[in-house]
């Protein structure tokens, strides 16, 4: 009996021990030197995409709005999409390798570089690149050391979205949301992210100068309390928070919420299903996104993923994407397709001067993104605590 | 292992029933013990704060941060509060329904009903919760219905979650509870009425004693399925956040932490089920 129970004792610790072993060695075959491709080979037939709401339409969601099937015809690559509510979503599916392309914008951009779940992207391969808008290349959160990881895409500016019958007079400043939330208890909604705490501290830029909030992705300790401090402050009169969009469309079409944050094809879709919503850039400017196709360094299809990034950025597909979303192309013949002849100057597609206005998600980091040496700066893992303490 | 080589055939037996019995307990401890050691390991390790991969080097420092920080503090016990109003409403609303099922209606219409409570659970969990997401809408059905009593109904929040939750487990619990009135003898509720009980003294010292260790059973689910969900939450729990969800915001970026987090429920279970077996529950299960 005694002899029983040592020997179970024993295989139970072999057990551990081997599963402390697989669990040890799974973090070393990262692909940290992640190649890009020389050339192209046939497509594989299949590619695995992750993307915002409204980026890989089918035309489930809008008949007009379809440039898979036209792909899958051209190329013979079966979409396969995603739809992730968050950066920080995007960041861990393709963690899991298996994914293709990912949509990301510049909160995740930097995080799949550095942690090697992004290969840098051979631009040759990609014809329509020479057409991008030179303002988006090259920039720090798609590139390098010199070496592109990804093809942009589109960029623009988180609204402030509103119900036109419950809210009088019209919004025009994010005090609406902040200072004012009160005015709509319990029908206000914010996005469901750490990134938003950006939003507040954008707020503070202009309500309380002596902050001395130059970027709102680089707060210090003190900066970062103040942007909880009024984002709790928040908290008591928001009803929920969203990240997926089909729940703010419910949301602002039920009158649930009738105030918060959006983005233009939020706004669109709501208005689509004949909900009484507009949408502004608020006076303060906004937050924003910036996004870039970038490829797995864990690809399996890496051929039909080249070809999406191309065709994705091509003039037409481009047009198409950018209206329905609601954005600036990136390419900037796509301004000679679109529907609406004015859509590039609608959404000052190459108007720089504008795009200062709008800061574009980023990932904090310690050291200080606005510059400034003296001090740290909290990084995104403590924004993330602090958005759970802001929840409560 | 003297014994195994004595007889032949119990030998041949035993080693029948080792092949039988291997697959699933290796199953058992290394899918699902395992996992869960390594989870629990996972917790003192810690992660790079800028590409959130997970960097192992031993420390207590998320344990620590768990004890210490008031949130996580408010966010399990609000956690826990749900879970047992859930429970406790359950029990509430199982109790008459399988009485009903196991004794007020006729054999032929048993069947009837133990299909009908189960049908809910055909239904995809989403189905569901959005469904009741529509209803409890500012405009939705729950409103109209009772704007003419000069009423409001509960919106999204906390009183919703439970509410949705008590209904997405609620044949988990009467289904125990209808089989332990089912075996119920009729004799002894005939001796109790013999013996000059009324009807209230027989539920209260007959009834309800032979079907505690259901209650129990039924709330064994309700009480560990709660305490694990995050999906109603966020789709009818408005700004409400339980600790599915604070493991789901840390779970991409922060690993160690959401192991230390998920080690709350895991706790929280574990005590539960201890006071459930004393009580004498599970074996009615």
């Amino acid at each position: 009996m005694r002899k029983r129970t040592t020997s179970a004792w024993r295989s139970a610790a072999a057990v551990c021990a081997l599963l402390l072993t697989a669990a040890g060695c799974g973090s070393d075959d990262d692909g940290k030197a992640a190649h890009a491709p020389g050339k192209l080979g046939k497509g594989e037939g299949k590619v695995n995409i992750i993307a915002w709401a409204g980026y890989a339409e089918d035309g489930s969601n809008d008949p007009q709005a379809d440039w898979v099937h036209p792909f899958e015809k051209k190329t013979g690559c079966k979409v396969d999409t995603k739809t992730a509510g968050t950066s920080d979503e995007m960041v861990s599916l393709m963690k899991t390798g298996q994914y293709d392309t990912v949509s990301a914008s510049g909160d995740a951009t930097l995080r799949l570089i550095a942690s090697g779940d992004a290969a840098p992207v051979n631009t040759k391969l990609v014809p329509n690149y020479k057409d991008i808008f030179p303002a988006l290349k090259q920039q720090p959160f798609n590139s390098k050391d010199g070496r592109m990881y990804g093809i942009p895409h589109g960029r623009g500016a988180n609204l402030l979205m509103y119900r036109t019958d419950k809210v009088k007079p019209a919004p025009d400043s994010w005090r609406a949301v902040f200072d004012d939330a009160a005015a709509h208890n319990g029908r206000v909604t914010a996005y469901d992210s750490p990134i938003y705490i950006a939003d507040a501290a954008l707020y503070l830029m202009r309500a309380k100068p002596s902050l001395g909030i130059k970027n709102p992705y680089a707060l210090d300790k003190k900066q970062l309390d103040a942007a909880v401090t009024l984002l709790k402050k928040q908290h008591k009169a928001i009803g929920e928070y969203w990240s997926d969009y089909q729940k703010e469309i419910t949301a602002f079409k039920g009158g649930d919420s009738v105030i918060g944050t959006t983005w233009q094809v939020i706004a669109n879709l709501t208005q689509a299903e004949k909900a009484p919503v507009k949408a502004v850039l608020p006076k303060e400017g906004a937050t924003g996104w910036s996004d870039t196709w970038m490829v797995s360094a864990k690809a399996e299809h890496p051929n039909c993923a080249y070809k999406w990034l191309d065709w994705i950025v091509s003039p037409k597909v481009n047009a198409q994407v950018a209206e329905y979303f609601g954005e600036a192309p990136a390419n900037r013949k796509a301004c000679a397709e679109t529907s609406d002849p004015n859509h590039c100057a609608v959404f000052h597609a190459d108007d720089e001067k504008y795009f200062q206005r709008v800061h574009f998600w980023t990932t904090p980091i310690k050291q200080c993104l606005d510059g400034r040496k003296n001090t740290t700066c909290t990084d995104y893992a403590q924004w993330t605590r602090a958005w759970t303490e802001v929840k409560g | 292992m003297r014994r195994a080589g004595a007889g032949g055939g119990a030998g041949g037996a035993r080693l029948r029933l080792a092949a039988l019995l291997g697959p699933p307990l290796l199953w058992l401890t290394l899918a699902y013990l395992g996992s869960l050691a390594v989870l629990l390991l996972s917790a003192f390790w810690t992660t790079d704060s800028f590409t959130s991969d997970v960097v192992r080097t031993w420390n207590t420092d998320n344990i620590q941060e768990l004890l210490t920080t008031p949130v996580y503090r408010t966010i399990a016990l609000r956690t826990l509060a749900i879970a047992v109003a859930v429970t406790l409403l359950d029990a509430l609303l199982a109790l008459p329904m399988a009485f009903c099922m196991a004794r007020v209606a006729s054999p032929r219409w048993r069947r009837p009903l133990l299909v009908a409570v189960l049908t809910p659970l055909w239904a995809s969990y989403l189905v569901k919760a959005y469904a009741w997401r529509v209803m409890l809408s500012e405009d939705g059905v729950v409103n109209s219905l009772l704007s003419p009593l000069g009423l409001h109904g509960p919106g999204y929040g906390t009183p919703a979650v439970v509410l949705v939750l008590a209904y997405l487990w609620l044949p988990y619990m009467i289904l125990p509870v209808y089989a332990a009135l089912e075996r119920l003898p009729e004799r002894t509720l005939e001796a109790s009425a013999d013996l000059g009980a009324g009807t209230w003294r027989t539920l209260r010292s007959v009834v309800l004693p032979a079907v505690r260790p259901a209650l129990f059973a039924g709330s064994v689910f309700t009480f560990s399925l709660s305490l694990g969900d995050y999906i109603t939450v966020q789709i009818v729990g408005g700004k409400t956040q339980l600790l599915g969800n604070a493991i789901a915001s840390q779970v991409t970026l922060d690993l160690p932490m959401a192991a230390a987090l998920s080690a709350v429920p895991v706790v929280l279970i574990v005590c539960y089920l201890a006071a459930v077996r004393r009580a004498g529950a599970l074996d009615a299960l």
